[in-house]
C-alpha cells in the first residue's frame, strides 16, 4: 500500500488528538469564563502567553491520561515490515497508519511519542512536589533561626550543587547502585520529608488544642506511614505503591539534585520574610516558632515558589529527558521521550523522523511551562 | 577583600576535599569493585576468588587509608593508570581537557555576545513590543535542551531530508582541526540552551537600571536614547550577568557531555562517559575532582568578580 500523503499524515494525527484537543479547549473555555473566581489561576488568563503556556501543558497532561485513546498501536509492539519506514506508512495486517513512520524496531514512533509523555508527567510533577518538601522542610529553620543550623545545611546544599548534575547522574543511576544500601537510605531519609512536612504544618497549627490534633494528625500518620513503607519498600501489602527500582531510583536522584536549590530560595526568602511586621506580630502573640514558619512566613512566600515550581517542573523534564539521553531511563525498551531521542540519534543522519517527534514534545512540553512561569510572575509582579 | 578571599579560597577547599572523599566513596563501592577485579582478572572468578584478588590489590584497606594515598597521589598529579585506554590517566586526561576548552571558548565566543545583545535590547524598553518578542525568544531557548536542539539542527543542516547538508553532523575531524563545517552544530547547540538565561539575565538587570533616576537625569538633560543606554546604562547592568555567565560553566558541563557524545567530538564530556561506562575507577575519579574543580573555581571566580565590579558591596563583604 502507498504511504499517506503529507495532509492526510495531518489530518490523522489531528483526528488522533482530537479528544485531548476538545478537552484543552474545554478546560481553557470553563476556566476562563470562571476566571474572577479562581485567584492566580484565573490571572493566567489575562496574558496570551499564559494561555499559550497552560494549553500546552494541558495537553500533555490529557495526552498521557488518555494515551490509549490517543495512540495508533502499542508501543511496545513490533512491526519487522515497517522498520524505518517513512511518516504514514501504512500497516498492513490492520490497515491502520504509521503516522510519525517506523523506528529502528519497527515501533510506531507516534504512539511512542504519545506514551512518552506518561513517564514525564508521572515522574516531573511528583518528584518537585517532594523537592519542595524537603527544600520547604530545611530551608524555613534555616533562615528562621540561622546560625549553625544554616551554615551546616548551606554547605551541605553547596555541596551538591557543585556536583555536576550528569556525574551524580552517572554515579547514582546505575545498575551496580541498585546493589547497595544507597537507594534504600536515600529512600528512607527523603521519603520522610512529606510526612514531617504535613505533620509539622498540622502540629503548629493545632498544638493548643489536643482534641481536634489527634484525630487529624492520625489520618495523615496512617496514609503517611503507609506510603513510607511501601515506597521504601519495607512492607508493601497492597503491591499498589511498589516503584520499579530503576524508576525509583530515577526518582530520588532527581528529588536528590532538585532540592538543595529549592532549599536556597526558600531560604533566601525566609530571610528576607522574616523581617516583616506581620512577623514581628505573631512573635508578639506568642506563636511558636513552627507556626510563625509555617503560616506565617511560608504563605507569603508562595508567589515566588509557585512561579520556580513551573520552572522546576520543566527542568525536570529536561532532567529526565537527559537520563534516557545517557540510556540511564526507566527500561531499555521504554518510550519515554530521552530514550528514544537516544536510540533515534544513532540513524540520525540517516532516518530523522524517529528523533524528531519525542524531542519536539519534550521542548513544547518545557516551552510551556516556562511561559506559564513567565505569565504568572509578570501577575504577581502586577499587584 | 583579602580576608573575603581566603574565607571564599578555604570555603572552597574543604567543600573539593568533601566532594572527592563523596566520589571517592561512590566508585568504590563494592558492586564497582566487584565488576573491576572480574575484568582484570578472571570474568569466571567465584566470590571468593574476586574477595582474594581485591586483597592482594590492596582494595580492602580502610576507606580512608586508601582515599589519603589517592590524594597524596592526585596532589602531586599523579591519578594512576587508566584502566580503558591502558595508560596513565593525566597522559589522557589533559588532552581531552584541552580539546573541550577549546569548545567552551567558542560557545563562549558566540553565547555570551549575543545573549547580551538580546538581553539589553529587551531589557532597554521594558514591556514593549520588542521586549516581548525578544523575551519569548529568550525563554524558547531555555526550554531546547541541547539534545532537543541538536537533532533540531543536524536534521535541518546535516541530513539528507532537507538537503542543506551545510555542517557535518560529526565533530570527530574538529580534534585535529576546527572547521566551520565541523564545529558550527556542536558550538551552537551549547550555545542556544545556555543563551536564554544569561539574556534574561540581563534583561532583567537593563529593565532595573533603565528605572534609575540617573537615566531620567541623563535623558532630561538630552542625552539621545542610544547614548543613555549606551554610555550609562550598560555598564551598571552587566555586573548581574557576569555573575550569571561564569555560574553557567557547571551547566555547560552537562551540555557538553550531552554534545561530545551527539557529535561524536572526543574531549572531556565524551571521557566521562567512557570511564563510567568502562568501570574505568582511576579515570573517574580524576575526570569528576576536574570537573568539580572546575565549577568550584568558576563560582570563587564568579564571587570574587561580583564584589570587586559592584563597589557597594565591596566594604560589607
Amino acid at each position: 500500500m502507498p504511504p499517506l500523503p503529507p495532509g492526510a499524515i495531518v489530518l490523522g494525527v489531528l483526528e488522533q488528538f482530537m479528544p485531548v484537543l476538545i478537552g484543552v479547549v474545554a478546560i481553557l473555555a470553563l476556566s476562563a469564563g470562571f476566571r474572577r473566581w479562581l485567584g492566580l489561576y484565573g490571572q493566567i488568563f489575562d496574558s496570551t502567553i499564559g494561555i499559550v503556556g497552560l494549553a500546552l501543558i494541558l495537553f500533555w497532561l490529557l495526552t498521557a491520561f488518555l494515551a490509549s485513546h490517543v495512540a495508533v498501536f502499542d508501543p511496545y509492539a513490533q512491526f519487522r515490515a515497517l522498520q524505518n519506514k517513512p511518516p504514514g506508512s501504512i500497516e498492513a495486517a490492520s490497515g491502520l497508519p504509521f503516522l510519525f513512520g517506523g523506528d529502528a524496531l519497527g515501533r510506531d514512533v507516534f504512539s511512542r511519542m504519545v506514551y512518552g509523555s506518561r513517564t514525564v508527567m508521572a515522574i516531573a510533577p511528583l518528584a518537585t512536589l517532594f523537592a519542595y518538601m524537603v527544600g520547604i522542610c530545611l530551608g524555613l529553620p534555616a533562615g528562621y533561626y540561622g546560625g549553625w543550623l544554616d551554615t551546616g545545611l548551606s554547605f551541605l546544599a553547596n555541596l551538591v550543587l557543585a556536583f555536576p548534575v550528569i556525574l551524580l547522574f552517572y554515579l547514582l543511576v546505575t545498575p551496580e547502585i541498585r546493589e547497595t544500601a544507597i537507594p534504600t537510605t536515600m529512600a528512607a531519609v527523603l521519603f520522610l520529608f512529606p510526612i514531617l512536612f504535613v505533620v509539622l504544618v498540622v502540629w503548629s497549627r493545632l498544638r493548643e488544642r489536643p482534641r481536634t490534633l489527634v484525630p487529624a494528625l492520625l489520618p495523615v500518620l496512617a496514609i503517611g506511614g503507609f506510603g513510607y513503607l511501601g515506597l521504601t519498600g519495607a512492607w508493601d501489602p497492597t503491591g499498589l505503591l511498589r516503584m520499579e527500582p530503576n524508576t525509583l531510583n530515577i526518582f530520588l536522584a532527581v528529588v536528590f539534585i532538585t532540592s538543595p536549590t529549592i532549599f536556597r530560595i526558600v531560604r533566601g526568602l525566609t530571610l528576607d520574610i522574616k523581617t516583616r511586621d506581620y512577623v514581628a506580630a505573631a512573635q508578639t502573640r506568642g506563636e511558636s516558632a513552627w507556626y510563625v514558619m509555617f503560616w506565617e512566613i511560608l504563605p507569603n512566600a508562595r508567589g515566588p515558589l509557585i512561579v520556580d515550581a513551573c520552572l522546576r517542573i520543566g527542568y525536570t523534564t529536561i532532567l529526565l529527558g537527559t537520563l534516557g539521553f545517557f540510556g540511564l531511563g526507566v527500561s531499555p525498551e521504554s518510550p519515554d521521550w530521552g530514550s528514544t531521542i537516544n536510540e533515534a540519534r544513532k540513524l540520525l543522519r540517516v532516518y530523522v523522523h524517529p528523533a524528531l517527534p519525542p524531542a519536539l514534545a519534550i521542548m513544547s512540553l518545557v516551552l510551556g511551562l516556562n511561559l506559564l512561569a513567565d505569565a504568572l510572575r509578570e501577575q504577581s509582579l502586577r499587584d | 577583600m583579602l580576608v573575603f578571599l581566603g574565607k571564599r579560597v578555604g570555603l572552597m577547599l574543604v567543600t573539593a576535599l568533601c566532594l572527592t572523599l563523596i566520589v571517592f566513596a561512590l566508585v568504590n563501592l563494592k558492586p564497582n569493585l566487584v565488576k573491576l577485579a572480574k575484568e582484570q582478572g578472571n570474568s569466571r572468578m567465584s566470590a571468593e576468588q574476586v574477595e582474594v584478588w581485591l586483597d592482594q590489590n590492596g582494595f580492602r584497606r580502610p576507606l580512608p587509608v586508601r582515599y589519603g594515598e589517592w590524594l597524596a597521589g592526585a596532589v602531586r598529579g599523579d591519578f594512576g593508570q587508566s584502566s580503558r585506554f591502558h595508560a596513565p590517566v593525566a597522559e589522557v586526561l589533559w588532552p581531552r581537557l584541552w580539546l573541550t576548552a577549546k569548545l567552551m571558548f567558542w560557545v563562549m565566543v558566540v553565547m555570551v555576545p549575543s545573549a547580551l545583545v538580546l538581553g539589553v535590547l529587551a531589557g532597554m524598553r521594558e514591556g514593549s513590543a520588542q521586549d516581548r518578542v525578544l523575551s519569548t525568544v529568550a525563554i524558547a531557548t531555555t526550554s531546547t535542551p541541547e539534545y532537543v536542539s541538536g537533532v533540531v539542527l543536524t536534521v535541518i543542516f546535516a541530513s539528507k531530508m532537507v538537503g542543506l547538508q551545510w555542517f557535518s553532523g560529526s565533530a570527530t575531524s574538529a580534534a585535529e582541526q576546527i572547521t566551520l563545517e565541523n564545529f558550527a552544530l556542536p558550538v551552537l547547540t551549547i550555545a542556544i540552551y545556555g543563551m536564554g538565561y544569561v539574556a534574561r539575565m540581563t534583561r532583567a538587570s537593563m529593565a532595573e537600571v533603565m528605572t534609575q533616576a540617573y537615566i531620567r537625569t541623563a535623558r532630561l538633560k538630552g542625552v539621545s536614547f542610544a547614548g543613555v543606554v549606551l554610555r550609562h546604562a550598560l555598564r551598571n547592568a552587566l555586573i548581574a550577568p557576569f555573575t550569571v555567565i561564569m555560574l553557567q560553566f557547571p551547566w555547560l558541563l552537562t551540555g557538553v557531555v550531552i554534545v561530545e557524545s551527539l557529535f561524536n567530538y572526543r574531549g572531556f564530556g565524551w571521557l566521562l562517559i567512557e570511564a563510567a561506562s568502562n568501570n574505568d575507577i582511576n579515570l573517574l575519579l580524576a575526570a569528576s575532582v576536574v570537573a568539580v574543580v572546575i565549577v568550584l573555581v568558576t563560582q570563587l571566580i564568579s564571587d570574587v568578580g561580583y564584589v570587586y565590579l559592584n563597589p557597594r558591596i565591596r566594604v560589607s563583604a
